[in-house]
């Protein structure tokens, strides 16, 4: 029963070839579930204390939409999901070994994602002029940081679409090895997700 | 079926140099991604640290020593730290803070989970690599910067952080009230950097043990480093990015006036008490999970018998990791707690004793008409063990809320902590370099020096930190300057001095492990593949193993404990030693 060695390129083989039973998915799947599970504890630090702080001092927050812009947010988080859409679209594409489908759902992306952390930078330089800055109290701290470290996930998603998207243009991805378009995926539903739970609780509530 | 390309025959050859010489000096030991290379790196960087923590230490014991006298060879530190030698409470501050800092998070951290989780998870497991060998690689390269910050943070104006390795808030979060404020700003960054350092190697160190052992190398067959690293690992990725989240409010605190923990503007202190405890009690397994795992390892070596009850040390281990996360209130009896909460955290915190307890047994039915063989690291596993216990149990006092309230904040807590993380991690680190150093570097660490080392950091380690139950039940605080402005204290100062001179003993007898460990890997006599007669994977492959590991992948037959198996005429079995099929009727053995 003697095996040669696996190759690092065939320990991420879908599963890897060679071992014990594992997760029964490839190692960059698992590893980004698990990666995952460390983002919701990070977001939870900050969900968690924005709440605590608000039970304890609701009399700090302002009624939604007075100081806040709802309604452009409120297109703002319409184009995350639909940025979602166009990551599963890219996604089904290249299962079918269209290449073409993907490079064009993937720039759908990137120019969505973009637009996102675009309209929320025009945001804060309007919040800024209106006198609401971070240090105005709870309301403004716990907005900033919360939305801030978002919009920080949002960024780094963006880079790495970006770098999947050049990945695509030199025709890296078949339909039977396209990990770097399902990893960045799930990644970028996961703040997708993370949106629409700050988008309630910062913006509506 | 999968394509086995033919260069990786070539790349698996038993010396392995056919495929390593061909990498230049940087590829090769600086921007590695072997995971024996940056194991090895960890290992120097958190030594450096461990030494500098230290140094620390004996500049605390001398100013509560001697307090107010001048300090040999103190007259080399700045006024700002301490004029003509003597130490200036602030800089006081700052040892203390930076003593714990260093140990915590630079020393005892990566020690474990840095240095061997890297090292033995893909040996031990029979895996080529990490899953992800350049997250690997940038997972140490990201720790180096943090630590340049951390050293750093002593040099800026204003002087280190100041508020305890705990930083509580508000202390840490106003400058004006610390007087710190570029060294708190530094530690902060500096953590948040470490954290997403531990945090890419913790998920590498899951996914690889998830998905890369070797064919037969079942859950159960796992040795119990293993199942402690990957439960560590585990902590480690759900804690870190608490820590990070806090931490960065605490930092947007101090730079951009957020109010988190203010309580001027609303914030609360008790926040950030939770979130440090929610992160630090799975920290505290953290730093203790992977120390048992080395212990079981190496006892059952030296023991030559079976570790005794694998699967309920397993399932002490998965306890201990998830009653750990519901503990954390037991830090926080003294801040203002509801009594009946208090006492919920006291239950949830006395039933972690059990799984301990279990563990303990275990270890000791484990050493049990064993044939025993004291090699050094079997001395060290076995003072893990006894420190252990006198660490938990000092913990159950702590844990009751009724005693607690009068030990809070004493001397009793700085021996309870010291006998869980030099007494039980820092004695089990000492046992694993002491094992696995033959593997690293291929060559012995002198036995002679080793013991010598052994003993004297035994013998000294108690003088230290037995008496300091002593002070803490006479009311003598942690953290304080001059213990002998207090008149009740006064009379307390013989045993300071004596544990101070002990602690100058102490430190000392680590320069005889420091030597041994640079001198042994130029002169050392050269290891065999199998110093210690073990039956893990790592044993049998060359000391120290190629680049790759595994000549073939190996296949696992059996689980990592068979010593003294009466199937085979040594007392040990590896566990990729195939056997001819046993006859009808003799398998009652297996």
């Amino acid at each position: 029963m003697a095996h040669a060695t696996p190759t690092l390129e065939e320990n991420m083989m879908d599963p890897p070839r060679g071992y014990e039973e594992g997760a029964g998915v490839y190692n960059e799947k698992l590893g980004m579930w698990v990666f995952l599970g460390s983002e919701i504890m990070f977001f939870t630090a900050l969900i968690g204390s924005y709440i605590i702080l608000r039970v304890a001092h609701p009399e700090a927050w302002k009624p939604p939409g007075e100081v806040l812009n709802v309604p452009l947010t409120a297109i703002n988080t319409f184009l995350l999901i639909c940025s979602s859409v166009t990551m599963v679209k890219a996604f089904a594409a290249i299962q079918d070994g269209n290449l073409a489908g993907l490079k064009r759902w993937l720039i759908a992306t990137v120019i969505i994602g973009a637009g996102f952390v675009g309209v929320q930078v025009f945001e804060y330089i309007h919040l800024v002029n209106d006198g609401f800055v971070p240090s105005e109290g709870l309301y403004g701290s716990t907005f900033y940081t919360m939305t801030g470290f978002h919009g920080f996930h949002v960024t780094v998603g963006v880079i790495c679409l970006m770098y999947v998207t050049w990945r695509a243009f030199q025709g890296k991805y078949s339909a039977a090895d396209h990990r770097g378009v399902e990893v960045v995926g799930l990644y970028w539903h996961f703040v997708d997700l993370v949106w629409i739970i700050l988008f309630t609780i910062v913006y509506l509530i | 079926m999968p394509t086995i390309k033919s260069s990786v025959a070539g790349h698996a050859s038993a010396t392995g140099e056919a495929h390593t010489h061909e990498m230049s000096f940087l590829r090769k030991y600086i921007f590695s991604t072997d995971h024996k290379i940056i194991g090895i790196q960890f290992l120097i960087m958190s030594l450096v640290f461990l030494l500098a923590g230290g140094v620390l230490a004996m500049v605390i014991r001398w100013q509560l020593g001697f307090p107010g006298q001048a300090m040999p060879g103190g007259g080399v530190l700045p006024d700002t730290m301490a004029p003509d030698g003597i130490v200036l409470p602030e800089f006081y501050n700052a040892l203390v803070t930076m003593h714990g800092t260093f140990m915590v998070f630079f020393a005892i951290m990566p020690l474990l989970v840095g240095v061997f989780g890297n090292y033995l998870i893909p040996l031990k497991i029979g895996a080529p690599d990490m899953a992800f060998p350049r997250i690997n690689m940038a997972s140490f390269w990201i720790a180096v910067p943090a630590g340049i910050m951390m050293i750093a943070g002593f040099v800026v104006e204003g002087g280190h952080a100041a508020a305890g390795w705990t930083s509580y808030a508000p202390l840490s979060e106003r400058a004006d009230l610390s007087g710190v404020s570029m060294g708190q700003i530094l530690w902060c960054i500096s953590l948040i950097i470490l954290g997403l350092s531990s945090i890419l190697g913790s998920f590498n160190y899951i996914t690889t043990v998830i998905n890369l052992r070797a064919p037969g190398m079942h859950w159960f067959r796992l040795p119990l480093s293993i199942w402690a690293l990957f439960v560590t690992a585990i902590l480690v990725l759900l804690a870190m990015p608490i820590l990070s989240g806090a931490i960065i409010m605490l930092l947007f605190d101090q730079t951009i006036g957020t109010h988190f923990f203010g309580p001027a503007q609303g914030g609360q202190p008790l926040l950030w008490q939770h979130l440090f405890w929610f992160f630090g009690h799975p920290e505290v397994y953290i730093l203790i999970l992977p120390a048992m795992g080395f212990a079981s390892d190496i006892i059952a070596n030296g023991s030559r018998k079976p570790v005794f009850g694998y699967a309920s040390m397993v399932f002490a281990i998965l306890a201990i990791a998830v009653l750990g996360w519901g503990v954390w209130g037991h830090h926080m009896f003294m801040s203002g707690m509801n009594p009946t909460l208090g006492t919920s955290f006291m239950i949830s915190t006395m039933l972690i004793a059990v799984p301990s307890a279990i563990k303990v047994f275990n270890w000791l039915g484990t050493i049990w008409l064993g044939s025993v063989r004291f090699h050094t690291p079997m001395l060290h596993a076995v003072a893990f063990v006894s420190m252990f216990i006198i660490g938990g149990l000092s913990g159950i006092f702590m844990a009751s809320t009724p005693v607690d309230i009068y030990i809070h904040d004493t001397y009793f807590i700085v021996a309870h902590l010291h006998y869980v993380l030099f007494g039980g991690s820092l004695f089990a680190i000492f046992a694993a370099i002491t094992y696995w150093y033959p593997k690293m570097f291929g060559r012995m660490m002198n036995p002679f020096w080793a013991k010598a080392h052994f003993v004297l950091t035994f013998v000294a380690y108690n003088f230290v930190f037995f008496p300091m139950h002593q002070l803490g039940l006479q009311g003598h605080m942690r953290r304080i300057f001059d213990p002998n402005e207090y008149e009740f204290l006064q009379h307390l100062q013989g045993l300071n001095t004596f544990i101070s001179i002990s602690a100058f003993v102490l430190f000392a007898a680590q320069f005889i492990f420091a030597i041994n460990f640079i001198a042994s890997w130029f002169v050392g006599e050269k290891a065999p593949d199998n110093p210690w007669d073990d039956n893990g994977l790592e044993w049998t492959v060359p000391s120290p193993p190629p680049h790759g590991n595994f000549a073939t992948i190996p296949r696992v037959y059996r689980g990592p404990y068979e010593y003294s198996s009466p199937l085979v005429q040594e007392d040990f079995l590896p566990q990729n030693r195939e056997l001819p099929p046993q006859p009808a009727g003799s398998a009652a053995h297996t």
